[in-house]
């Protein structure tokens, strides 16, 4: 009894002090960015790869997410009678909820976990000592451009996903089940209202913030060794796809 | 010059450093020797500020390391350079690109005088050749050479080496020790190198001390320390397996 009472205070123990160094390396990242300079190139080359070398993998699974969407969303309202409904219904899920969720899981899977090794190559290479030595922040100079490049990659990719989406969807929904591509359009332009653009917005916002830091967190942290880098690579992909439910559960609850 | 009083560092409950005081002093070559995991990495990452003390202080001309932070911290690592055990290159950056980045990110230099200083240290390093190949297709030496370049490229004061020839094979320790001589020859920086090279250390360091167990049992001269009663000195010196050092 008193052994898992003991593990379970040092567990605890364990927990509040992650989350207060992640508090913490999040306040630094954030008071760095109004630090000049602004390093313009590092962030451009962020950009590319958050954002450009994303761009097929969110194509590819925006279009065929808003197929299944059509494909599900016109069973259910055919059983009413309202396949007029079903653009509304592609584009409400995909803009609200599907896009900006899912395409911050693709980009976490692709570059979220990539970005960890990486960071955490340079731990164990003693390449972010390097940096301090040469009397430059390490969080400044290389986690900076990657959570501004998220912020900003995060919701453009959430828009082509969302198009792409709604496009699929209007493939599957129009072209093989004979909806009306009038009604399909009409529907969905009436039914979406800015409200609902600016929440996948904010959505996509967060959820880039979210995976930078906690991605960036693990990796900057790594311990030594190459299984050192492999665990933290595993544990930010997965605490980022939990974070990113949760955080989205909240917004969806709380704010909208 | 570097003044370390009572340095006390743990990591868990492992004790790493206990009780470690040492003086180096400005433009030696100062040799820390002791055998694996038994610290010597970890003190001269004190020296640079990237570890900081449990308790015990590091003196650098008269400034406290451990109290300093931010840009006081920063004006001091100016005046060091440091060559880390694998490198530490930039890994997406060529050598020249690697060489270049210290001046690039602390001066306000032109390129074209950038250029000129990356080519001296490259030719000093004897890599001239080498200015636009990547780490990754460079050899061990030759990577440690670069590594070297970039260190002295900013024209520091204090230089640490962290097992400078470690996996290279005895020619090239020789001359990499003899490259670290002529350069100390020439701009005079004041060196601490952690090394296993025995006996090559000696006739390359002009001091020597001895880690052992968390603290330094013995330091000197080269010839002092070679000619020490420690058992400890005597068995790392030898290389013997009986004796105060243990293996783990």
């Amino acid at each position: 009894m008193f052994t898992l009472a003991r593990y379970c205070a040092r567990a605890a123990y364990r927990t509040i002090s992650e989350m207060g160094r992640m508090g913490l390396f999040f306040g630094q990242t954030v008071l760095q960015i109004f630090v000049p300079p602004l390093r313009f190139a590092q962030l451009i080359r962020r950009i590319h790869f958050v954002g450009a070398r994303s761009l097929l993998l969110i194509i590819f699974t925006g279009a065929f997410t808003g197929m299944v969407v059509a494909f599900q969303g016109y069973i259910a309202l055919r059983r009413f009678g309202g396949e007029a409904f079903l653009g509304p219904g592609v584009g409400l899920s995909l803009i609200r909820e599907l896009g900006p969720v899912l395409s911050a899981l693709m980009i976490t899977a692709r570059a979220g976990s990539a970005l960890t090794a990486e960071l955490g190559i340079m731990r164990i290479t003693e390449q972010i000592d390097a940096l301090e030595v040469m009397a430059l922040n390490p969080i400044k100079y290389l986690v900076v451009p990657i959570l501004l490049a998220a912020v900003i990659t995060f919701p453009l990719l959430n828009a082509i996903f969302v198009v792409t989406g709604i496009y699929g969807g209007y493939l599957v929904g129009v072209e093989l089940l004979g909806v009306s591509s009038g009604s399909y359009f009409s529907q969905m332009s009436s039914a979406v209202t800015s409200e609902d653009i600016w929440s996948g917005l904010y959505k996509s916002l967060s959820f880039g913030a979210i995976v930078a830091w906690v991605c960036c967190y693990k990796g900057f942290y790594a311990e030594r060794g190459a299984e050192g880098v492999s665990h933290a690579t595993t544990q930010a992909v997965v605490m980022s796809s939990v974070l990113i439910l949760v955080w989205d559960y909240f917004l969806t609850s709380v704010l909208f | 010059m570097i003044r370390v009083v009572n340095l006390h560092k743990s990591f868990g409950r492992q004790r790493v450093l206990t009780g470690i005081n040492l003086e180096i002093p400005k433009r030696a070559i100062y040799a820390i020797i002791g055998s694996s995991g038994a610290g010597k990495s970890c003190l001269l990452k004190h020296f640079i500020g990237l570890l900081r003390p449990d308790q015990g202080e590091v003196w650098v001309d008269g400034e406290e390391l451990s109290a300093l932070r931010g840009r006081a911290l920063d004006r001091v690592r100016a005046r060091f350079g440091m060559l880390f055990q694998g490198g530490a290159l930039f890994d997406s950056l060529s050598v020249y690109d690697n060489v270049a980045f210290p001046l690039r990110e602390k001066t306000r230099l032109s390129e074209r005088e950038i250029h000129e200083k990356v080519y001296e240290r490259l030719a000093q390093v004897g890599l001239p050749e080498a200015a636009t190949k990547f780490p990754a297709e460079l050899s061990g030496g030759m990577r440690k050479r670069v590594a070297l370049a970039r260190a002295l490229v900013s024209e520091p004061e204090i230089l640490l080496f962290d097992e400078p020839t470690t996996g290279l094979d005895p020619i090239r320790v020789n001359a990499i020790h003899q490259l670290i001589l002529d350069l100390h020859h020439l701009l005079r920086f004041t060196a601490v190198i952690v090394s296993h090279e025995i006996p090559e250390i000696f006739s390359l360091a002009t001091h020597v001390a001895m880690l052992h167990q968390g603290v330094i049992t013995a330091a000197g001269t080269a010839a002092e320390i070679q000619a020490s009663t420690d058992p400890a000195v005597q068995q790392f010196i030898s290389g013997r397996i009986e004796g105060p050092i243990e293996i783990n």
